[in-house]
């Protein structure tokens, strides 16, 4: 026991002035490919702000005396068959992803968070409802839902927020019904009403912190995925009408041109590749920091 | 002048419903505790004695029978009436970590409870968890550290201190030392007995180990499928283990013998305890007892006293 105390010891001196945030970030900083990830995602987010702004020319502004040009100075990553400028056409491109996901993103998590709670804090017949609903949700893929949804909603930004967002719940409800049932049965929770804490400071300083890391890392794992839906439905044609810029159909019009201008994939595909990684390496650098038993 | 007792149990039942069929965990339990003194509840696993413990506490809800803590009817209290009451009985877990917030410093922890009940201010609360460490045998550095980082026997220290906080009059101990070291399970148990001496605890000790009850406790039940089949002063259960389940759990214990010639074989029991969803019928213990007659397989046995208040459910005693 007395080098399990010195042990404590030690890591209490470090506890002291690190608080548990700081320690999150310790844990998350070992980790090279999510601080990089992070580095990019940060990047991704300030160009989807002020893209706009930096962008050489207009998303609408089509040169025809350089079409289906290489990269240059004039056109950084060439331009496409009818002359826009591939660079600019990204910097736009950003931030319709970025509204999209994250809208899409905090759609699926409100349903998700509002029918995940419902059916573990009433269970019961309600609890079996939902989680069928779940199974049902699993059981067909979501993209075939948001095409269906596209087809009824419109096309536009917002109607394609809900139409990634809106099948894309069930996982959510799911995990907040794991951790509710797993929390509300378990013993800490026990500890604390022994303890005659009342129900809300059992929510707020027992049960929240405790389940806080989960939900961030599934929405950092959920963010990436509502990119390749809405990449995907631009794909399929049924995403933003063009001239709209957007990495679908960017990646659209370049593989219909591959053989004769490459570039028009190398630079989308490129960006929107590392950006998926980064995504996914955030993600997975949060669950390791958000892990308190990770050590230092 | 003889005062009341700290804790009455009447009668006490709780039956659980699970998938449509009806577990009978706790049957018809009676017992009186007075302050200052330990009560030992034994029993094999599924023997209902930790849910006999947290139906004391209202953490679960009986089904039947009375509840008197310190004169007043806990019984029927509503949630919010128990909330004062709780600073009165606290429970010390089997497995610490389990019971305390992984997020939470072990400072934190403590503090909290006396946070809930608005004791002191922040200064003074945290002045106590010093003190309250220190009185548990931990250094008060300790309570920058997260549960994690503790080992098993100081994490039950921390459990300890944090039942301590609130001062309490009534500690139920649900089996605080299975998960620890056996060196260790000497030291929680020394350091449980000087508490409760310092502060004149009542301790309901919750555990399957015969030994430490027997060392522990003034008042003994042995629980079985729920029911209470003997029940006594320790050292008259423990001298005339009359019970037959009583008897062959005492003769389960493990001892040194003094030397080799001495050595006995060990007795296990025979089988496992049955079902709590269909009890065997009659006396609930004739299928595992070695002296089962058609009595016991057909006729509830009633209590029956067997010394001054020893007192055991079977037929065969007189």
């Amino acid at each position: 026991m007395a080098i399990a105390v010195s042990q404590s010891q030690q890591s209490v001196r470090r506890a002291r002035k690190n608080s548990p945030m700081y320690r999150a970030w310790q844990r998350y900083r070992r980790n090279g490919f999510a601080v990089a990830g992070l580095g990019w995602v940060i990047l991704f987010f300030i160009i989807g702000i002020i893209g706009p702004w930096i962008a050489p020319y207009s998303y609408t502004y089509a040169d025809f005396l350089h079409m289906h040009s290489g990269p240059s100075w004039q056109h950084l990553f060439g331009t496409d068959t009818v002359g826009y400028d591939v660079f600019s056409q990204i910097l736009y491109s950003v931030r319709y992803a970025l509204e999209i996901a994250l809208g899409a993103t905090c759609v699926s998590f409100l349903i998700g968070i509002v029918l995940g709670l419902w059916a573990g804090l009433s269970g019961g017949i309600i609890d079996m409802i939902v989680m069928r609903a779940v199974d049902f949700m699993f059981a067909l893929p979501s993209f075939f839902f948001a095409l269906i949804l596209v087809v009824l909603l419109g096309k536009g930004i917002f109607p394609m927020i809900l139409a990634i967002g809106v099948p894309g719940w069930a996982g959510y409800a799911r995990l907040i019904r794991s951790l509710v049932l797993s929390m509300r049965n378990g013993e800490m929770v026990e500890a604390a009403r022994a303890l005659g804490a009342p129900q809300w400071h059992i929510a707020r300083r027992y049960m929240f912190p405790n389940v806080v890391g989960s939900m961030v890392v599934s929405l950092a794992f959920g963010i990436p995925y509502d990119l390749t839906a809405q990449a995907g439905l631009s794909i399929v044609g049924m995403g933003l009408n063009p001239p709209m810029p957007s990495f679908g159909n960017m990646l659209a019009q370049a593989g219909a041109n591959i053989l004769g201008f490459p570039w028009l994939l190398y630079f989308p595909a490129g960006v929107f590749a590392i950006t998926l990684l980064s995504f996914l390496f955030v993600a997975d650098g949060l669950q390791e920091a958000f892990n308190p038993k990770g050590g230092m | 002048m003889p005062s009341s007792p700290l804790l009455q149990v009447e009668e006490v039942s709780k039956r659980f419903r699970v998938q449509g069929r009806e577990l009978h965990a706790v049957e018809k339990v009676s017992f009186q505790l007075d302050a200052g003194k330990t009560m030992g509840l034994v029993g094999e696993s599924g023997s209902g004695k930790s849910t006999l413990g947290r139906l004391v506490l209202r953490l679960l809800d009986a089904n039947e029978g009375r509840i008197v803590f310190n004169g007043q009817d806990i019984t029927k209290l509503s949630p919010k009436q128990m909330r004062p009451l709780r600073r009165d009985m606290q429970i010390i877990f089997q497995d610490p970590q389990a019971s305390m917030s992984p997020r939470m410093t072990i400072g934190a922890a403590i503090e909290d409870a006396m946070a809930i009940h608005n004791i002191g201010t922040k200064a003074e609360r945290q002045k106590r968890v010093d003190e309250l460490l220190e009185r548990v045998g931990l250094p008060t550095v300790v309570k920058y550290a997260f549960p994690h980082e503790l080992s098993g026997g100081q994490l039950q220290r921390v459990g300890i201190a944090r039942a301590l906080s609130l001062n309490p009059k009534l500690v139920i101990c649900d089996e605080p030392i299975s998960a620890l070291d056996v060196s260790i399970q000497v030291q929680v148990i020394q350091l449980l007995q000087e508490l409760q001496k310092d502060f004149n605890l009542t301790y309901i000790f919750i555990s399957h180990n015969l030994a430490v009850v027997e060392y522990l406790s003034d008042q003994v039940a042995v629980l079985y499928l729920g029911e209470v089949v003997a029940q006594g002063p320790a050292e008259e259960l423990f001298a005339t283990p009359t019970h037959p389940y009583t008897q062959v759990l005492l003769q389960s214990i493990l001892k040194m013998p003094e030397d080799t010639d001495k050595r006995q074989a060990l007795t296990s029991i025979q089988g496992e305890i049955p079902s709590p969803f269909n009890p065997p019928s009659g006396c609930t213990f004739h299928p595992r007892c070695p002296f089962a007659t058609d009595v016991c397989r057909q006729k509830k046995p009633e209590r029956k006293l067997v010394g001054s208040q020893h007192s055991v459910t079977c037929h065969l005693a007189n």
